[in-house]
């Protein structure tokens, strides 16, 4: 499981770095989604009791219940969804009035802060 | 317990809310904006105070004990920076009031400089490495918001990379936080100190180590991640740029310090060449991008980079001493270069443009900015008495006195060419005569001139009283640094470990 999940990460950050690399405004943005899903599953994994054995619950003899996952790391991701759903839609709509002031797609072209 | 360290959260959230809530009464609006910056004004003065004479303020959300829940920790840093920050954004709020086209204020700009007030005193008190991510993100949002209200051409496409950058650097953020999570099991700073030493795979810290280097640099602009910081500080309002410049940078080296300087210390050791060398690219690369612009803006955006080289070389001396010093140069530079900026936002106003060429003369016709203008260069440039000689001066000191010549000579180099620069503009702006006929251009008012004058009086007595701030500054160092008295703080005489395991029988 952790080696598929591995895979999974692994892919998404690949799409993600080449999306971001593209020159179109709406791929970067796609890319930024994707990343974000990478880091998701990146945490996740790093809660699942692999690494570094039982979750901090306990039950009276001060043992882990059998068949529980770490609620922490799923707490962790819950927070990076709402904040990247957040920053998802601001970005988007940046883009679009992006778009309407410039009238391009196309990221070489948005270039004019940079010029001396 | 100091339940009071949650005051600076709640005032901005509230004051926030209620400038939101009576924004069509500009007069109340402004009121309830005003009051609560002066009350994170004064609470952090007080803050300042009892920091010194009774040591760090610990405070647990929620009434968790101490490696479960959140904790709040205001040690000497927290609370220089936090002091800093209220300052600055008094001057921003009061510059604003005179500067802001009325159509801001109706879009929420207030409400988003206390809502990036708010995610700044969070970072500056959090004592929880996921929570930080929070705060970091709460500011951004202001900051987006901020860099982007106004919707012209160049503040969409500044803000746009700006934005991007920023997100990235936070992905790595997140990543590391994730890592780390992975790594020790536990996301209380002082529960993270405390396990460090104990992990068996010690390589992967370093890895880890990296992608927090990665994060707070690419936030602090450092080279070779600054290139968001000249394309997107230069296209909105004076006054938020000026906030930016004092806050934003300033949150990733507060950042760097805390996590390098208490947490993560053996990982400072492994990293403090490679510190020391971004430290010396940063400065000269910051200041050669300085003198060749031609914009006033510009020019202080890229001395915002050279300066926050000095800021990392305090980091790289990897000491109680070095990290002092540059905390010493760090809340120096922020009130010198706001001040900068407003004063340059004042030229600005007058000639309807930020670049150099076409201005001139300014010297004769308001000599009152032109000698506030002068002192602030001289400060930023480390000419005893203002304040920006002692940060330097501590900062060459402690450089020297650990061997490291190179990066010292390096450091006292580019103090000559950023003088340099800056006198630029004060040739074109300010000395040399004036091309067109100046009678008709607007005269300086008052609300113009008065934020930038009293940050850069507030430079002068910070350099006045400089022995006061130094041994402010030490015993901020100390305490960062003194990575036991941190764990004792937060989670008692026994350490985070000791808690966690009696919990858990």
């Amino acid at each position: 499981m952790v080696l598929l999940l591995a895979i999974a990460i692994g892919s998404l950050f690949g799409g993600a770095i080449y999306l971001m690399l593209r020159r179109s405004v709406v791929k970067l943005i796609l890319g930024l989604v994707l990343l974000s899903h990478g880091v998701n599953l990146l945490i996740f994994v790093m809660g699942d009791g692999v690494r570094r054995g039982a979750p901090p619950i306990v039950d009276a003899q001060g043992l882990p219940p059998p068949g529980v996952a770490d609620p922490l790391v799923q707490a962790l991701i819950l927070t990076a969804i709402v904040i990247s759903f957040g920053l998802t839609a601001f970005v988007l709509a940046l883009a679009y009035r992006a778009n309407q002031a410039v009238g391009t797609d196309d990221l070489d072209d948005m270039a004019s802060t940079d010029r001396l | 317990m100091a339940n009071h360290l949650f005051i600076p959260l709640v005032s901005p959230l509230l004051g926030a809310t209620l400038a939101v809530i009576f924004g069509r009464q500009r007069l109340v609006a402004r009121a309830m904006v005003l009051a609560s910056v002066l009350c994170n004004l004064g609470y952090s003065l007080w803050l300042l105070w009892l920091v010194g004479t009774q040591g760090r303020q610990v405070s647990q959300g929620g009434g968790w004990i101490a490696p479960f829940g959140i904790s709040m920790v205001a040690d000497g840093l927290g609370a220089i920076m936090l002091c800093v920050a209220s300052v600055l954004m008094l001057a921003t709020v009061a510059y604003s009031f005179f500067t802001l086209d009325p159509a801001y204020e109706r879009y929420f700009y207030y409400p988003l400089l206390l809502l990036l007030l708010l995610g700044v005193s969070g970072a500056f008190l959090t004592g929880d490495i996921f929570n930080l991510y929070v705060w970091f993100e709460v500011l951004l949002m202001a900051s987006f918001g901020l860099i982007t209200l106004g919707g012209t051409r160049g503040q969409l496409e500044g803000g746009l990379k700006y934005m991007v950058l920023n997100l990235v650097g936070s992905t790595a953020f997140l990543i590391a936080c994730g890592l780390l999570y992975g790594v020790v099991g536990t996301l209380n700073m002082a529960h993270i100190a405390e396990r460090m030493a104990s992990v068996r795979e010690p390589g992967i810290l370093t890895a880890v180590a990296c992608m927090f280097l990665f994060a707070y640099g690419s936030k602090a602009a450092i080279v070779p991640l600054y290139f968001w910081l000249p394309t997107s500080y230069h296209t909105p309002p004076v006054a938020v740029t000026a906030i930016f410049s004092g806050l934003l940078t300033k949150v990733g080296a507060y950042s760097l310090y805390r996590v390098f300087g208490t947490v993560m210390q053996n990982e400072l050791q492994h990293l403090a060449p490679l510190l020391l060398l971004i430290a010396g690219l940063t400065m000269v690369i910051g200041v050669l991008g300085a003198m060749a612009q031609m914009n006033v803006r510009r020019i202080l955006s890229f001395h915002i980079v050279s300066q926050i080289g000095y800021t990392i070389m305090g980091l790289g001396l990897a000491s109680a001493a070095g990290l002092a010093a540059g905390l010493l140069f760090t809340a120096h530079v922020m009130i010198v270069k706001a001040a900068l900026f407003f004063i340059g936002g004042a030229a600005e106003q007058i000639y309807g443009t930020a670049e150099i060429k076409p201005m001139g003369g300014l010297a004769r016709r308001e000599p009152a900015l032109a000698i506030f203008w002068f002192l602030g260069i001289l400060s930023l440039a480390g000419i005893p008495p203002l304040s920006g000689f002692f940060g330097k001066l501590a900062l060459l000191q402690v450089g020297v006195g650990q061997g490291a010549y190179l990066i010292s000579a390096v450091a006292a180099g580019t103090s000559i060419l950023t003088f340099f620069s800056m006198l630029k503009i004060w040739n074109e702006v300010f000395w040399k005569k004036a091309y067109a006929d100046m009678s008709k251009l607007p005269r300086v008012g008052p609300g113009l001139l008065l934020p930038g004058a009293a940050l850069v009086v507030v430079s002068l007595v910070a350099g006045l009283a400089a022995s006061t701030l130094v041994d402010y500054s030490t015993l901020a160092g100390t305490q960062l640094f003194d990575q036991a008295g941190y764990i004792g703080a937060v989670c008692g005489a026994d350490g985070c470990e000791a808690v966690y395991e009696s919990a858990l029988r």
